[in-house]
Protein backbone atom coordinates (compact mmCIF):
# COMPACT_ATOMS: atom_id res chain seq x y z
CA UNK A 1 0.00 0.00 0.00
CA UNK A 2 2.83 2.10 0.98
CA UNK A 3 4.73 2.18 -2.42
CA UNK A 4 1.62 2.34 -4.27
CA UNK A 5 0.91 5.27 -2.69
CA UNK A 6 4.53 6.58 -3.25
CA UNK A 7 4.47 5.58 -6.95
CA UNK A 8 1.24 7.20 -7.95
CA UNK A 9 1.98 10.35 -6.13
CA UNK A 10 5.47 10.88 -7.72
CA UNK A 11 3.67 9.92 -10.85
CA UNK A 12 1.46 12.97 -10.16
CA UNK A 13 4.52 15.17 -9.54
CA UNK A 14 6.83 14.42 -12.15
CA UNK A 15 3.69 15.07 -14.46
CA UNK A 16 2.83 18.33 -12.67
CA UNK A 17 6.22 19.90 -12.56
CA UNK A 18 7.74 18.74 -15.47
CA UNK A 19 11.03 17.19 -13.84
CA UNK A 20 11.85 13.69 -12.78
CA UNK A 21 13.87 15.30 -10.03
CA UNK A 22 11.11 15.04 -7.76
CA UNK A 23 11.66 11.07 -8.26
CA UNK A 24 15.20 11.20 -6.89
CA UNK A 25 15.14 13.76 -4.45
CA UNK A 26 12.65 12.97 -2.23
CA UNK A 27 13.61 16.27 -0.24
CA UNK A 28 13.76 18.41 -2.59
CA UNK A 29 11.73 21.92 -1.54
CA UNK A 30 9.28 22.38 -4.67
CA UNK A 31 8.14 25.68 -3.28
CA UNK A 32 11.55 27.26 -3.78
CA UNK A 33 12.80 25.32 -6.62
CA UNK A 34 9.68 26.93 -8.13
CA UNK A 35 8.55 23.41 -8.93
CA UNK A 36 5.14 23.80 -7.74
CA UNK A 37 2.92 26.82 -8.20
CA UNK A 38 -1.03 27.68 -6.88
CA UNK A 39 -2.07 26.30 -9.94
CA UNK A 40 -0.10 23.47 -9.76
CA UNK A 41 -1.14 22.77 -6.37
CA UNK A 42 -4.59 22.70 -7.57
CA UNK A 43 -4.40 19.74 -10.01
CA UNK A 44 -1.99 17.81 -7.26
CA UNK A 45 -5.22 17.83 -5.22
CA UNK A 46 -7.38 16.95 -7.56
CA UNK A 47 -5.02 13.91 -8.68
CA UNK A 48 -4.74 12.46 -5.17
CA UNK A 49 -8.49 12.45 -4.85
CA UNK A 50 -8.88 11.03 -8.48
CA UNK A 51 -6.23 8.45 -7.64
CA UNK A 52 -6.35 7.47 -4.04
CA UNK A 53 -9.88 8.33 -3.04
CA UNK A 54 -8.61 10.99 -0.46
CA UNK A 55 -10.10 14.81 -0.26
CA UNK A 56 -8.21 16.85 0.82
CA UNK A 57 -8.88 20.90 1.08
CA UNK A 58 -6.61 23.65 -0.58
CA UNK A 59 -6.83 25.58 3.19
CA UNK A 60 -6.47 22.05 5.35
CA UNK A 61 -2.42 22.37 5.60
CA UNK A 62 0.02 25.31 4.80
CA UNK A 63 2.38 25.07 2.35
CA UNK A 64 4.90 24.64 4.11
CA UNK A 65 3.67 20.85 5.98
CA UNK A 66 3.28 20.18 1.73
CA UNK A 67 6.51 21.66 0.59
CA UNK A 68 8.71 18.19 -0.33
CA UNK A 69 7.70 14.79 -2.53
CA UNK A 70 8.77 13.20 1.20
CA UNK A 71 5.74 15.40 3.13
CA UNK A 72 3.24 15.30 0.67
CA UNK A 73 3.71 11.38 0.75
CA UNK A 74 3.57 11.22 3.98
CA UNK A 75 0.52 13.64 4.52
CA UNK A 76 -1.62 11.28 2.30
CA UNK A 77 -0.36 8.36 4.32
CA UNK A 78 -1.73 9.58 7.29
CA UNK A 79 -5.12 9.60 5.95
CA UNK A 80 -5.48 6.38 4.48
CA UNK B 1 -11.56 56.21 19.09
CA UNK B 2 -9.01 55.14 16.17
CA UNK B 3 -7.54 51.91 16.82
CA UNK B 4 -3.72 52.20 15.83
CA UNK B 5 -4.40 56.25 14.62
CA UNK B 6 -4.21 57.99 18.00
CA UNK B 7 -1.89 58.62 20.63
CA UNK B 8 -5.37 57.41 22.97
CA UNK B 9 -4.92 53.97 21.32
CA UNK B 10 -1.67 53.75 22.20
CA UNK B 11 -1.82 55.19 25.71
CA UNK B 12 -4.99 52.93 26.34
CA UNK B 13 -2.51 49.59 24.79
CA UNK B 14 0.74 50.57 26.65
CA UNK B 15 -1.61 50.36 29.68
CA UNK B 16 -4.14 47.16 28.97
CA UNK B 17 -1.04 45.05 28.05
CA UNK B 18 0.58 44.89 30.97
CA UNK B 19 -1.72 42.57 32.90
CA UNK B 20 -1.22 40.35 29.94
CA UNK B 21 2.13 39.84 29.90
CA UNK B 22 1.79 39.50 33.78
CA UNK B 23 -0.13 36.53 32.99
CA UNK B 24 2.21 35.57 30.62
CA UNK B 25 5.00 35.50 32.74
CA UNK B 26 3.25 33.72 35.25
CA UNK B 27 2.34 30.81 32.54
CA UNK B 28 -1.71 31.43 33.17
CA UNK B 29 -3.93 31.51 30.01
CA UNK B 30 -4.02 34.77 28.90
CA UNK B 31 -7.36 34.39 26.52
CA UNK B 32 -9.82 35.53 29.58
CA UNK B 33 -8.16 38.60 30.08
CA UNK B 34 -7.85 39.16 26.58
CA UNK B 35 -11.19 38.80 25.43
CA UNK B 36 -12.01 41.56 27.58
CA UNK B 37 -9.52 43.83 26.49
CA UNK B 38 -11.08 43.63 23.00
CA UNK B 39 -14.85 44.30 24.65
CA UNK B 40 -13.04 47.61 25.74
CA UNK B 41 -11.55 48.76 22.78
CA UNK B 42 -15.05 47.46 20.87
CA UNK B 43 -16.85 49.54 23.39
CA UNK B 44 -14.36 52.76 22.70
CA UNK B 45 -14.21 52.76 19.17
CA UNK B 46 -18.18 52.63 18.92
CA UNK B 47 -18.66 54.72 21.78
CA UNK B 48 -20.79 57.44 20.76
CA UNK B 49 -22.52 56.00 17.93
CA UNK B 50 -24.78 53.26 19.57
CA UNK B 51 -26.45 51.76 15.96
CA UNK B 52 -23.05 50.42 15.11
CA UNK B 53 -22.77 48.48 18.08
CA UNK B 54 -26.21 46.87 18.26
CA UNK B 55 -25.24 46.12 13.79
CA UNK B 56 -22.01 44.63 15.40
CA UNK B 57 -24.32 42.36 17.61
CA UNK B 58 -26.28 40.95 15.35
CA UNK B 59 -23.82 40.10 12.85
CA UNK B 60 -21.85 38.31 15.40
CA UNK B 61 -24.99 36.36 16.23
CA UNK B 62 -26.54 35.97 12.64
CA UNK B 63 -22.67 34.68 11.31
CA UNK B 64 -22.71 32.16 14.75
CA UNK B 65 -26.32 30.70 13.61
CA UNK B 66 -25.40 30.16 10.88
CA UNK B 67 -21.91 28.57 11.62
CA UNK B 68 -24.56 26.11 13.69
CA UNK B 69 -26.79 25.65 10.89
CA UNK B 70 -23.66 24.65 8.73
CA UNK B 71 -22.50 22.08 11.76
CA UNK B 72 -25.99 20.68 12.39
CA UNK B 73 -26.17 19.53 8.62
CA UNK B 74 -22.31 18.40 8.95
CA UNK B 75 -22.95 15.85 11.90
CA UNK B 76 -25.95 14.74 9.84
CA UNK B 77 -24.06 13.32 7.35
CA UNK B 78 -25.47 15.14 5.05
CA UNK B 79 -22.69 16.64 2.57
CA UNK B 80 -25.40 18.77 0.21
CA UNK B 81 -23.47 20.78 -1.16
CA UNK B 82 -26.43 22.59 -1.79
CA UNK B 83 -27.03 24.07 1.91
CA UNK B 84 -23.60 25.20 1.72
CA UNK B 85 -24.26 27.07 -1.45
CA UNK B 86 -27.35 28.93 0.43
CA UNK B 87 -24.89 29.56 4.11
CA UNK B 88 -22.44 31.19 1.94
CA UNK B 89 -24.14 33.96 0.64
CA UNK B 90 -26.27 34.37 3.68
CA UNK B 91 -22.98 34.77 5.32
CA UNK B 92 -21.80 36.89 2.97
CA UNK B 93 -25.74 39.19 2.94
CA UNK B 94 -24.45 41.52 6.01
CA UNK B 95 -21.49 42.41 3.85
CA UNK B 96 -23.52 43.03 0.51
CA UNK B 97 -26.23 44.95 2.43
CA UNK B 98 -23.33 47.17 3.80
CA UNK B 99 -21.69 48.36 0.15
CA UNK B 100 -25.24 48.86 -1.56
CA UNK B 101 -26.67 50.81 1.08
CA UNK B 102 -23.26 52.71 0.98
CA UNK B 103 -23.88 53.52 -2.96
CA UNK B 104 -27.47 55.01 -2.01
CA UNK B 105 -26.09 57.00 0.69
CA UNK B 106 -26.84 55.15 4.33
CA UNK B 107 -24.86 53.14 5.89
CA UNK B 108 -26.82 49.55 7.00
CA UNK B 109 -24.35 47.16 8.86
CA UNK B 110 -21.84 49.74 8.70
CA UNK B 111 -19.21 48.82 11.90
CA UNK B 112 -15.59 48.37 12.17
CA UNK B 113 -14.18 45.85 9.94
CA UNK B 114 -17.65 44.20 8.62
CA UNK B 115 -15.32 43.53 5.75
CA UNK B 116 -12.95 41.48 6.96
CA UNK B 117 -14.96 39.99 9.60
CA UNK B 118 -16.65 38.70 6.46
CA UNK B 119 -13.59 36.99 5.67
CA UNK B 120 -13.11 35.45 9.21
CA UNK B 121 -16.97 34.30 8.92
CA UNK B 122 -16.93 32.91 5.64
CA UNK B 123 -14.10 30.41 5.79
CA UNK B 124 -15.27 28.76 8.77
CA UNK B 125 -18.62 28.12 6.64
CA UNK B 126 -16.41 26.32 4.45
CA UNK B 127 -14.39 24.37 6.44
CA UNK B 128 -16.91 22.76 8.20
CA UNK B 129 -18.21 22.16 5.17
CA UNK B 130 -15.20 20.49 4.46
CA UNK B 131 -15.56 18.56 7.70
CA UNK B 132 -11.91 20.61 8.90
CA UNK B 133 -14.25 22.07 11.60
CA UNK B 134 -16.34 20.05 14.09
CA UNK B 135 -17.09 21.89 16.48
CA UNK B 136 -17.27 25.68 17.61
CA UNK B 137 -17.33 27.43 21.14
CA UNK B 138 -18.79 30.71 21.20
CA UNK B 139 -16.15 32.14 23.04
CA UNK B 140 -13.32 31.07 20.47
CA UNK B 141 -15.68 32.37 17.51
CA UNK B 142 -16.17 35.96 19.31
CA UNK B 143 -13.11 36.51 20.28
CA UNK B 144 -11.56 35.29 17.14
CA UNK B 145 -13.90 37.58 14.94
CA UNK B 146 -13.50 40.75 17.59
CA UNK B 147 -9.81 40.16 18.66
CA UNK B 148 -9.25 43.90 18.52
CA UNK B 149 -5.37 43.82 17.16
CA UNK B 150 -7.17 42.53 13.72
CA UNK B 151 -10.70 43.93 14.17
CA UNK B 152 -9.76 46.58 11.90
CA UNK B 153 -7.76 45.82 9.04
CA UNK B 154 -6.58 42.05 9.89
CA UNK B 155 -4.14 40.24 9.45
CA UNK B 156 -6.97 38.00 7.98
CA UNK B 157 -6.23 35.22 10.66
CA UNK B 158 -7.56 31.30 10.40
CA UNK B 159 -9.97 29.98 12.88
CA UNK B 160 -8.01 26.90 13.02
CA UNK B 161 -4.87 28.34 13.92
CA UNK B 162 -5.80 31.13 16.49
CA UNK B 163 -7.93 28.43 18.35
CA UNK B 164 -4.98 26.19 19.25
CA UNK B 165 -3.08 29.35 20.11
CA UNK B 166 -5.67 29.96 22.66
CA UNK B 167 -4.86 26.30 24.10
CA UNK B 168 -1.72 26.75 24.60
CA UNK B 169 0.02 28.15 27.48
CA UNK B 170 3.87 28.87 26.56
CA UNK B 171 6.53 28.50 28.81
CA UNK B 172 7.99 31.65 30.40
CA UNK B 173 11.09 31.28 28.22
CA UNK B 174 8.96 31.05 25.00
CA UNK B 175 6.40 33.75 25.62
CA UNK B 176 9.23 36.57 26.28
CA UNK B 177 10.57 35.61 23.10
CA UNK B 178 7.40 36.27 21.69
CA UNK B 179 6.78 39.54 23.84
CA UNK B 180 10.22 40.39 22.57
CA UNK B 181 9.61 40.15 18.65
CA UNK B 182 6.57 41.72 19.31
CA UNK B 183 7.59 45.02 20.80
CA UNK B 184 10.41 45.07 17.90
CA UNK B 185 7.21 44.27 15.32
CA UNK B 186 5.25 47.30 17.06
CA UNK B 187 8.47 49.65 17.08
CA UNK B 188 9.16 48.80 13.83
CA UNK B 189 5.73 49.45 12.24
CA UNK B 190 5.47 52.63 14.19
CA UNK B 191 8.42 53.96 12.41
CA UNK B 192 7.00 52.48 8.98
CA UNK B 193 3.37 54.24 9.47
CA UNK B 194 4.55 57.49 10.99
CA UNK B 195 7.59 57.82 9.94
CA UNK B 196 8.17 56.60 6.47
CA UNK B 197 4.32 56.61 5.20
CA UNK B 198 3.80 59.86 7.08
CA UNK B 199 7.00 61.65 4.61
CA UNK B 200 5.53 59.68 1.36
CA UNK B 201 2.38 61.42 2.03
CA UNK B 202 4.04 64.64 2.16
CA UNK B 203 5.67 63.98 -1.24
CA UNK B 204 2.20 63.26 -2.56
CA UNK B 205 0.27 66.10 -1.45
CA UNK B 206 3.15 68.66 -1.69
CA UNK B 207 5.29 66.95 -4.90
CA UNK B 208 2.44 65.31 -6.37
CA UNK B 209 -0.54 67.63 -6.13
CA UNK B 210 -1.61 70.11 -9.03
CA UNK B 211 -1.28 67.00 -11.46
CA UNK B 212 -1.05 67.99 -14.99
CA UNK B 213 0.71 71.35 -13.87
CA UNK B 214 4.22 69.76 -14.91
CA UNK B 215 4.52 65.88 -16.79
CA UNK B 216 6.53 64.89 -13.89
CA UNK B 217 3.71 65.38 -11.71
CA UNK B 218 1.96 62.28 -12.03
CA UNK B 219 4.57 60.05 -12.24
CA UNK B 220 5.89 61.51 -8.18
CA UNK B 221 2.56 60.89 -7.42
CA UNK B 222 2.28 57.60 -8.68
CA UNK B 223 5.56 56.52 -6.76
CA UNK B 224 4.80 58.37 -3.58
CA UNK B 225 1.43 56.80 -3.16
CA UNK B 226 2.44 53.21 -3.34
CA UNK B 227 5.48 53.47 -1.14
CA UNK B 228 3.04 55.24 1.23
CA UNK B 229 -0.05 52.45 1.03
CA UNK B 230 3.00 50.25 1.63
CA UNK B 231 4.50 52.06 4.78
CA UNK B 232 1.37 52.81 5.99
CA UNK B 233 -0.42 49.39 5.78
CA UNK B 234 2.65 47.24 6.51
CA UNK B 235 3.33 49.48 9.44
CA UNK B 236 -0.36 49.08 11.00
CA UNK B 237 0.23 44.70 10.00
CA UNK B 238 3.40 44.45 11.56
CA UNK B 239 1.74 46.32 14.94
CA UNK B 240 -1.58 44.78 14.96
CA UNK B 241 0.89 41.27 14.94
CA UNK B 242 3.16 42.43 17.76
CA UNK B 243 0.02 43.45 20.02
CA UNK B 244 -1.06 40.03 19.11
CA UNK B 245 2.03 38.49 20.31
CA UNK B 246 1.84 40.11 23.28
CA UNK B 247 -1.84 38.39 23.72
CA UNK B 248 -0.54 35.15 22.78
CA UNK B 249 -2.12 35.21 19.13
CA UNK B 250 0.71 34.42 16.54
CA UNK B 251 -1.58 36.61 14.23
CA UNK B 252 0.27 36.12 10.94
CA UNK B 253 2.46 38.33 8.71
CA UNK B 254 0.70 40.18 6.36
CA UNK B 255 4.09 41.71 4.52
CA UNK B 256 7.46 40.34 3.12
CA UNK B 257 9.54 42.65 0.93
CA UNK B 258 6.88 43.02 -1.77
CA UNK B 259 8.99 45.50 -3.72
CA UNK B 260 11.98 42.69 -4.56
CA UNK B 261 9.60 40.31 -6.09
CA UNK B 262 10.83 39.47 -9.43
CA UNK B 263 7.38 38.70 -10.77
CA UNK B 264 3.69 39.61 -9.94
CA UNK B 265 3.04 36.07 -8.98
CA UNK B 266 5.52 36.55 -6.74
CA UNK B 267 4.45 39.68 -5.53
CA UNK B 268 1.34 38.40 -4.21
CA UNK B 269 2.94 36.24 -1.92
CA UNK B 270 4.72 39.30 -0.25
CA UNK B 271 1.85 42.03 -0.37
CA UNK B 272 -1.17 41.44 1.98
CA UNK B 273 -0.10 37.70 2.29
CA UNK B 274 -3.13 36.99 4.05
CA UNK B 275 -5.83 38.62 1.69
CA UNK B 276 -4.32 37.47 -1.19
CA UNK B 277 -3.78 33.58 0.73
CA UNK B 278 -7.34 33.56 1.53
CA UNK B 279 -8.32 34.45 -1.91
CA UNK B 280 -5.96 31.45 -3.18
CA UNK B 281 -7.46 28.64 -0.60
CA UNK B 282 -10.94 30.32 -0.49
CA UNK B 283 -11.73 31.03 -4.25
CA UNK B 284 -8.85 30.39 -6.91
CA UNK B 285 -8.27 26.62 -5.64
CA UNK B 286 -11.45 25.89 -5.57
CA UNK B 287 -12.94 27.45 -9.01
CA UNK B 288 -9.57 25.56 -10.24
CA UNK B 289 -10.31 22.41 -8.79
CA UNK B 290 -14.36 22.55 -9.93
CA UNK B 291 -12.93 23.19 -13.15
CA UNK B 292 -10.15 20.08 -14.13
CA UNK B 293 -12.68 17.75 -12.47
CA UNK B 294 -15.93 18.96 -14.48
CA UNK B 295 -13.37 19.64 -17.72
CA UNK B 296 -14.97 23.21 -18.31
CA UNK B 297 -12.04 24.21 -20.21
CA UNK B 298 -10.19 22.44 -22.82
CA UNK B 299 -7.19 24.00 -22.58
CA UNK B 300 -5.41 23.95 -18.86
CA UNK B 301 -4.03 27.90 -19.49
CA UNK B 302 -7.45 28.90 -20.66
CA UNK B 303 -8.41 27.85 -16.86
CA UNK B 304 -5.77 29.22 -15.25
CA UNK B 305 -6.48 32.86 -16.78
CA UNK B 306 -10.65 32.37 -16.28
CA UNK B 307 -9.37 31.68 -12.20
CA UNK B 308 -6.65 34.48 -12.36
CA UNK B 309 -9.83 36.85 -13.27
CA UNK B 310 -12.21 36.12 -11.09
CA UNK B 311 -10.05 35.74 -8.19
CA UNK B 312 -8.77 39.37 -8.98
CA UNK B 313 -11.81 40.72 -10.05
CA UNK B 314 -13.65 39.72 -7.02
CA UNK B 315 -10.34 41.20 -4.61
CA UNK B 316 -11.09 44.43 -6.32
CA UNK B 317 -14.84 44.49 -5.59
CA UNK B 318 -14.17 43.66 -2.21
CA UNK B 319 -12.30 46.83 -1.78
CA UNK B 320 -15.39 48.91 -2.73
CA UNK B 321 -17.63 48.94 -5.29
CA UNK B 322 -15.74 51.65 -6.93
CA UNK B 323 -14.43 51.98 -10.48
CA UNK B 324 -10.80 52.80 -9.29
CA UNK B 325 -10.82 49.30 -7.61
CA UNK B 326 -13.06 47.09 -9.98
CA UNK B 327 -10.52 47.81 -12.84
CA UNK B 328 -7.20 47.08 -9.90
CA UNK B 329 -8.81 43.86 -9.87
CA UNK B 330 -9.35 43.31 -13.80
CA UNK B 331 -5.69 44.78 -13.99
CA UNK B 332 -4.31 42.63 -11.72
CA UNK B 333 -5.87 39.91 -12.96
CA UNK B 334 -4.42 40.37 -16.91
CA UNK B 335 -1.05 40.88 -15.34
CA UNK B 336 -1.38 37.36 -13.68
CA UNK B 337 -2.87 35.50 -16.34
CA UNK B 338 -0.09 37.13 -19.51
CA UNK B 339 2.68 35.97 -16.72
CA UNK B 340 1.07 32.92 -16.75
CA UNK B 341 0.82 32.26 -20.24
CA UNK B 342 4.30 34.07 -20.80
CA UNK B 343 5.89 31.24 -18.41
CA UNK B 344 4.91 28.31 -20.05
CA UNK B 345 4.98 29.16 -23.82
CA UNK B 346 8.06 31.08 -23.83
CA UNK B 347 11.08 30.20 -24.30
CA UNK B 348 13.39 32.67 -23.64
CA UNK B 349 11.75 32.95 -20.42
CA UNK B 350 12.87 29.21 -19.28
CA UNK B 351 16.32 29.93 -21.02
CA UNK B 352 17.16 32.97 -18.91
CA UNK B 353 14.54 32.87 -15.58
CA UNK B 354 17.79 31.59 -13.66
CA UNK B 355 20.06 34.38 -14.78
CA UNK B 356 20.97 37.49 -12.52
CA UNK B 357 20.21 39.99 -15.34
CA UNK B 358 16.74 38.48 -16.32
CA UNK B 359 16.02 38.33 -12.26
CA UNK B 360 16.76 42.27 -11.74
CA UNK B 361 14.83 43.42 -15.15
CA UNK B 362 12.15 41.49 -14.30
CA UNK B 363 11.96 42.96 -10.92
CA UNK B 364 12.45 45.85 -11.92
CA UNK B 365 9.44 45.79 -14.31
CA UNK B 366 7.11 44.43 -11.86
CA UNK B 367 8.00 47.21 -9.50
CA UNK B 368 6.81 49.49 -11.84
CA UNK B 369 3.87 47.45 -12.91
CA UNK B 370 2.75 47.37 -8.99
CA UNK B 371 3.57 50.83 -8.68
CA UNK B 372 0.62 51.66 -11.91
CA UNK B 373 -1.65 49.17 -10.29
CA UNK B 374 -1.52 51.93 -7.35
CA UNK B 375 -1.94 54.66 -9.00
CA UNK B 376 -6.00 53.10 -10.69
CA UNK B 377 -6.11 52.22 -6.98
CA UNK B 378 -5.82 55.64 -5.60
CA UNK B 379 -8.59 56.74 -7.69
CA UNK B 380 -6.74 59.70 -9.57
CA UNK B 381 -6.87 58.49 -13.23
CA UNK B 382 -10.28 56.37 -12.98
CA UNK B 383 -13.30 58.11 -11.01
Amino acid sequence: MENKVKETILDLLEEICGDDCVRTELDINLLEEDLIDSLDYTELLVGIEDALGIVMAPSELKREEMDTPNKIIQQVLKRI
Amino acid sequence: MTLFGELYFFICAAVLIIPAIILGIMEKPIKYYGFAVTIIFVLLVTIGNPITIAYLAVYCLWEFGLTNVGLYFQKKGNRDKKIFYMLVPMSLAPLITFKLSGLMGTSIFGFIGISYLTFKSIQIIIEIHDELIKEIKIFDFLYFLLFFPSILSGPIDRSRRFTEDLYIVPSRKEYMESVGNGLFKICLGMVYKFVLAAAFFQGMTYLGSNIGDWTGSMLVYMYCYGLYLFFDFAGYSFMAVGISYIFGVKTPDNFNKPFISVDIKEFWDRWHITLSHWFRDFVFSRFMMASIRGKWFKNKLTGATMGFMINMTLMGIWHGLNWNYIVYGVYHGVLLSVTEIYQKKSKFYKKNKKKKWYKVLSGIITFNLVMFGFLIFSGKVIN
